[in-house]
């Protein structure tokens, strides 16, 4: 019996191992990639890419995870030589930091509201938000469009912005975790006489720091990864964030996209590795849709 | 004792008054920019866009459900989630499974899971690339000749490699849920079979899965729901007009958003809001039901 549990502990520790390499595998290769130059990269991968230029292509394409010398030319080339994809990484921040920063801020409000004062109407109204947190983009995008098109901000970052902003998520989630803040907490602080706002900003948000890390962290990944919302409302290629621009690239700057997918994944995953247990907490609570 | 009255609705109003305040910027936008909208987008599917703005009532409808483009982007996007979601859900429980069992380096296991979610999908196309292309590194270490190799992305296969790609991307989220899941399961029941010599898949099936079943579910739907967006995924590896079955409904629209047809547009959005409602519904449904067996 006891051999046998070790045996299948064994079974599932290898597993977990392969998974792992299979997980890791596409980050990593992205990663050491982006520190190849750009005749190893032509002769490595000129086979699928076909890039233009002369050289030696290779008749096999060679995936290689440590180059051959590593060097740092097509970070150079990418970030000082052409200022192309600074801007789009700075269009990137400039849409997603107002959306993270904003949208905490005013679920952090609807979620007290949610959590003081239940009724018909309330929970009627936070299941309402639920639904439209779940609806896909092919849903939300038509609304969105249209109203961009009457307030005049269709084609400006404010088409995106507006509409993340006061997207429902954060209030879904931050409302499951303030639900979970002992009663008797708000009721002793009531007593003492603290208004609404002094409870909310001396004991529900305090409570919550954690909670609103995860959530940020949340919102953060999912724009960050943006690509449908861009691609309806920002026509202007120049205003585009370098989540849609990175698949533009074309064929004979392989080496240069690799780096700049490496330098679009370093500020997600540096959250991720600070982060990871109030991601870890953020994912679990919502377990259910149910408030 | 019409003095307490009046007080007593004199609380209530103010109660009302203040959850108002705290939730109206939140309500505020929301009603500008999705229900307002929404509104105008199913008064746009019931007119005739193109003159007199008269009602067609269910015409656009029809004429939607008459659309090839439309029906091959349902079609393949249903294709899509029935492959994608069943994989998702017991792969992500058996990972699940394994990170509770006393094995070592858990926690690294569960960050390295983890860690696709972070990753933007635009960062690792390129890789993804160099994998499935027609030259590329899997058809290399299948060993398959120049003539017999399989062009993954620009087939019938390349289906399969975007439900891989969604794999990859959303496994380790929903482990998440399966371990928070697992870990709200009574100790003492899983104690009691222990001491009376109950087997590891007795355990499993006759207890743990029936305590997962609302997570099974509620994983079930978010992975049907992210199924929905994979349209990201495809447009990154293929672009706007893919090949083969990554039309996806998103691609419907996008490329609708380019003719400014309105109407179609509206009607497709209609469609849809409508079949996630029914999916919701479901879902709560289903939550109540297997939520009311667990605790009884």
């Amino acid at each position: 019996m006891k051999k046998k549990r070790l045996f299948s502990r064994g079974v599932m520790f290898l597993l977990c191992l392969v998974f792992s390499v299979l997980f890791l595998l596409p980050t990593v290769l992205t990663i050491t990639n982006s520190f190849m130059s750009e005749s190893e990269i032509r002769a490595n991968y000129g086979m699928i890419f076909s890039a233009s230029g002369g050289g030696f292509v290779s008749e096999h394409v060679n995936l290689k995870f440590i180059p051959d010398r590593v060097t740092l030319s097509q970070y150079v080339s990418g970030l000082i030589k052409s200022p192309n994809y600074l801007v789009k990484y700075w269009n990137s921040i400039l849409l997603v930091l107002p959306i993270v920063i904003f949208q905490v801020a005013i679920a952090s409000v609807a979620a007290y509201s949610f959590t003081r004062w239940r009724g018909k109407v309330r929970d009627g109204i936070f299941f309402f938000y639920v639904i439209l947190m779940l609806m896909p983009y092919q849903v939300t995008l038509v609304p969105n469009f249209l109203v961009s098109q009457w307030l005049g901000i269709i084609n400006t970052p404010w088409s995106i912005i507006l509409p993340g902003v006061f997207a429902p998520f954060s209030v879904f989630l931050l409302t499951k975790f303030m639900r979970r803040i002992p009663y008797s907490l708000i009721e002793a602080a009531k007593v003492d006489g603290a208004d609404e706002w002094q409870i909310f900003t001396k004991i529900c948000l305090p409570e919550c720091r954690a909670a609103l890390y995860s959530i940020a962290i949340l919102v953060f990944i999912d724009y960050w990864n943006m690509v449908e919302q861009p691609l309806i409302l920002l026509k202007d290629a120049d205003s585009q964030p370098l989540s849609v621009f990175l698949s533009n690239i074309n064929s004979g700057e392989i080496g240069l996209a690799f780096a700049m997918a490496t330098v679009y994944m370093i500020p997600s995953l540096l959250l991720f590795l600070h982060g990871e247990e109030y991601l870890v907490e953020g994912i679990a609570t919502q377990g259910s849709v149910k408030g | 004792m019409n003095e307490r009255r009046a007080e007593q609705r004199h609380n209530k109003l103010r109660d009302f008054a203040a959850s108002l305040c705290f939730l109206s910027p939140s309500l505020l936008g929301v009603g500008v920019f999705f229900i307002l909208p929404f509104g105008v987008v199913i008064y746009y599917s019931l007119i005739d866009g193109v003159g007199t703005r008269s009602f067609v009532f269910f015409e656009n409808f029809r004429k939607l459900l008459g659309n090839s483009a439309f029906l091959l982007a349902g079609r393949n996007t249903l294709l899509f989630s029935a492959v994608a979601v069943p994989l998702a859900v017991v792969l992500s429980l058996g990972l699940a499974v394994m990170l509770e069992a006393r094995i070592p380096g858990k926690s690294g296991f569960r960050t390295f899971f983890l860690s696709p979610m972070m990753v933007p999908v635009a960062s690792v196309v390129l890789i993804w690339q160099v994998l499935f292309s027609y030259n590329g590194s899997v058809n290399e270490w299948l060993g398959l000749a120049a003539g017999a190799r399989i062009d993954w992305l620009q087939s019938d296969w390349n289906i399969y490699v975007v439900v891989l790609l969604f794999l990859w991307k959303n496994l380790g989220y929903f482990m998440i849920l399966f371990m928070a899941g697992l870990s709200n399961i009574p100790k003492e029941l899983l104690e009691v079979a222990d001491v009376e010599g109950a087997s590891e898949s007795y355990k499993f099936f006759a207890i743990k899965l029936r305590y997962l079943s609302p997570t099974v579910l509620f994983v079930t739907i978010l992975s049907l729901i992210n199924s929905f967006k994979v349209f990201r995924e495809v447009y990154l590896l293929t672009g706007d007009y893919p090949l083969g079955r990554l039309y996806m409904l998103q691609h419907f629209m996008n490329n609708t958003f380019r003719s400014f047809d309105y109407q179609k547009l509206s009607a497709a959005a209609v469609i849809m809001a409508a079949v996630m409602v029914v999916l919701i519904a479901l879902l709560f449904k289903i939550e109540d039901w297997f939520g009311k067996d667990v605790e009884g």
